[in-house]
């Protein structure tokens, strides 16, 4: 039986096709031992303030961490940044946690982001997403977006936008998960 | 069709396989797969509003409009893999109606590991700083240049990242046709060089190439069919002071935006900061001499851009100051950005009792020098190179100018304030590519009171007014005033009440464009009703603007994240 030049092609290609499925199958099913979780924190290259390639699998504390994405030209994330920079040596304190501000600045601003911190005097660990992948991969729409995440860097609780006030929430769930008796559905 | 039967089999037995390596490995190690995802819908109704120019004529066909989003990703341990659904059904107004229609817009397969990261689909990537590559998503502005095909990223050593990417980039519901492709080089010093890594001083060097064909058809033009930018970078950080260079160059690339000159493209961008505790001072600076670089050399508007050029001017937050927004010139510009942030200490004279935080920012942007060649038709080869242009010279003409004063001070436990004001020439010429330019004056002031720990409540008026022209006319639209009202109640609830006015303005009549809104929060998820107009104008994010047409109606936005 003589083949078409397509019908040569099609076949060809439905070949490949069990190929490429059949060692992507074999690669996946090798995945499952082996591996330290990371929590509910994807792995994506971002960068430090000082322009070193950081990947978020690295973010990581004894206590837990409030993860928020912010941006220097977005006026309720400075406002919830400033809300708890104003308690955040006592509440580290008490609850042994960390934040860590993750700027989406992108190339336009990202070099305002070292300066204005300090200019702020805030004391966060700040990193710097300038192509929006760390806060894709966070499945966030828009900022302010903010997470609290246990030692296990499992998210325990998330929220977007900011309202004066809503640093109290967040105080008040750091210090449960600090006395162990924190659960989600409150 | 046997080989559709064999390959059937073949997925059951291994989903069968899998499915037990999974349950297994759920109670020896934990790792199990999981979803996650986000979604957003914008519904907006439009209606007839003939005090702000929409009569019947300007009026869509549909009552209301809709642009939705839905991501879904699936992991499992150094697998994952993700789909993304858009339906623009049909796209708001001000968004191009290419978008019109519905559909899976993206989708990948990736595995990452410490070493190698492989993507195959559509994905987002950045070189540096965008001067030669940048992919993203923008979708208030309806960008999404994203690439599809294939990405490795690899870290032979500790502190070396190579990336490769080849594709297509994504163009509404179609690919552009041409083919980029990219490599990228990133070397941290002190990572790899044993000898520094405990130095204090950090240097990080980089360096990538983009090229990208497209087929010439065209009977008359020779033009180039690949053509290749380069790009080099130097970090340098000690302490609290933080260098950023990069230099990019880019091969002839005759097309649409450039006016079909053959001259090779160049940018230089320079970042400069200094801060501790208190105080911080950045200085900017960027050039760029026939920049623009797209996957297609017709195309225009937002489509198709391989790099990313970005404004250095500051980026506004209030309505006025955002009237006038500056868009980076592709073809030529040069500026500078300097910018002090200070924060005056507690319980000193200017402190007072919580310290007081000040801004000062100035930027600057010119064109850039340039000297028209002539052709002369009887030379032996044609000089297509349209101009030349000297580094070290500044052109006459101002593209944009503002200077920025912000103050912000808490008075007390319940009381903060804002003051701010913006000095502006702008070159609507040049930017919007209509009328002349203009000069405005804006004021700020944004005073919040927190009523209780749970209720609060937030003020802003604002002023801008505008230069006169010959006739003693306000130029453009002359003055405004806009004034809102924020009352929330944490952590779910929010109102808000704005309104912008136009005040002296001889042309027309003038109106109010008054909005209220309404949301709730809960988590990641948020809706927000509103109803009310917009103004007719140019929305930017990052120094790309897209026009946004007057609109009058009804709103909701749904999001959520899961």
């Amino acid at each position: 039986m003589k083949l078409s030049k397509q019908k040569k092609l099609q076949l060809r290609n439905n070949g490949l096709k069990t190929i490429f499925s059949f060692a992507f199958l074999i690669f996946l099913t090798s995945l499952s031992f082996s591996q330290t979780t990371n929590g509910d924190i994807p792995s994506v290259d971002i960068k430090t303030i000082n322009n070193e390639v950081y990947n978020t699998s690295e973010i990581n504390n004894e206590g837990p961490i409030f993860l928020s994405f912010w941006a220097t030209w977005c006026k309720p994330c400075i406002q919830e940044l400033s809300a708890i920079n104003e308690n955040y040596s006592d509440w580290q304190e008490e609850t042994g946690f960390k934040v860590i501000a993750v700027s989406i600045d992108d190339t336009r601003s990202s070099a305002r982001v070292a300066p204005f911190i300090n200019g702020k005097a805030w004391e966060f660990e700040i990193l710097l997403d300038e192509n929006s992948m760390f806060k894709r991969a966070m499945n966030i729409n828009n900022v302010p977006h903010s997470f609290i995440l246990d030692k296990n860097k499992k998210i325990v609780w998330q929220h977007s936008s900011f309202s004066p006030g809503d640093e109290n929430e967040i105080y008040e769930i750091l210090k449960k998960l600090k006395d162990g008796n924190y659960s989600e559905d409150k | 069709m046997v080989i559709i039967q064999k390959i059937n089999k073949f997925l059951l037995f291994t989903i069968f396989f899998l499915t037990i390596r999974i349950g297994f490995s759920q109670e020896e190690n934990e790792l199990t797969p999981k979803i996650t995802g986000n979604f957003e819908t914008i519904l907006q109704s439009y209606q007839i509003d003939t005090l702000i120019g929409i009569s019947s004529e300007q009026l869509p066909d549909e009552k209301i409009l809709s642009n939705s989003f839905l991501t879904l990703n699936y992991t499992f341990g150094k697998f994952s893999a993700g789909v993304k659904y858009e339906a623009y059904l049909n796209a708001l107004q001000g968004y191009d109606n290419r978008y019109n229609g519905h559909g899976i817009s993206g989708r990948f397969a990736s595995y990452i590991s410490d070493e190698i990261e492989i993507t195959a689909g559509n994905f987002y990537e950045q070189f540096g700083n965008g001067l030669i590559l940048r992919s993203f998503e923008e979708r208030a502005l309806g960008i999404d240049n994203s690439i599809d095909g294939m990405r490795v990223k690899y870290k032979p050593f500790s502190g070396i990242k190579l990336t490769g990417i080849i594709g297509k980039q994504r163009y509404y519901w179609e690919h552009g046709s041409g083919i980029v492709k990219g490599l990228d080089c990133e070397i941290s010093l002190n990572q790899t060089i044993k000898k520094l890594s405990n130095k204090k001083i950090k240097i990080l060097l980089g360096g990538g190439i983009v090229s990208k064909y497209q087929k010439n058809s065209d009977p008359v033009y020779n033009f180039p069919e690949n053509v290749s930018a380069f790009s080099g970078r130097l970090n340098v950080s000690r302490n609290g002071f933080v260098l950023s260079s990069e230099f990019a160059y880019k091969i002839n690339d005759p097309s649409s935006d450039n006016g079909l000159i053959f001259k090779d493209g160049n940018a230089t961008f320079l970042n400069a900061s200094w801060s501790k505790k208190g105080i911080g001072i950045l200085i900017s600076a960027l050039r760029l001499d026939n920049m623009s670089f797209r996957s297609d050399r017709t195309a225009s508007l937002n489509d198709l851009n391989i790099n990313y050029l970005p404004a250095i001017t500051k980026n506004h937050s209030y309505f006025l100051t955002s009237m006038y927004p500056f868009s980076t010139q592709a073809n030529g510009q040069i500026g500078l950005n300097t910018e002090i942030f200070y924060t005056f200490k507690k319980n000193s004279f200017l402190g007072g009792k919580y310290g007081t935080n000040v801004n000062i920012n100035f930027s600057v942007v010119n064109a850039i020098q340039k000297t028209k060649i002539i052709i002369n038709p009887n030379a032996d080869i044609l000089n297509l190179d349209g101009y030349t242009s000297n580094p070290y010279a500044i052109g006459d003409e101002n593209y944009y100018k503002d200077l920025n004063l912000e103050i912000n001070k808490k008075l007390n436990k319940s009381l903060k304030f804002s003051l701010v004001y913006v000095y502006e020439d702008y070159n609507k010429y040049i930017i919007q590519g209509k009328d002349s330019s203009l000069h405005a004056d804006i004021f700020v002031f944004d005073f919040s009171v927190k009523l209780s720990s749970k209720y609060a409540v937030r003020f802003e008026s604002e002023y801008l007014t505008t230069n006169k022209n010959s006739q003693n006319e306000p130029v453009d639209f002359g003055n405004w005033i806009a004034g809102l009202i924020e009352f929330t109640y944490s952590p779910h609830w929010f109102i808000t009440i704005t309104d912008q006015y136009n005040t002296g303005n001889s042309k027309h009549d003038s109106a109010h464009y008054y909005n209220f809104f309404a949301g709730y929060t809960k988590g990641a998820n948020r809706i927000q009703v509103g109803y009310g107009r917009q103004r007719e104008g140019i929305l930017c994010v990052g120094g790309i603007c897209r026009n946004v047409p007057a609109a009058s109606g009804f709103n909701l936005t749904l999001s959520s994240s899961f």
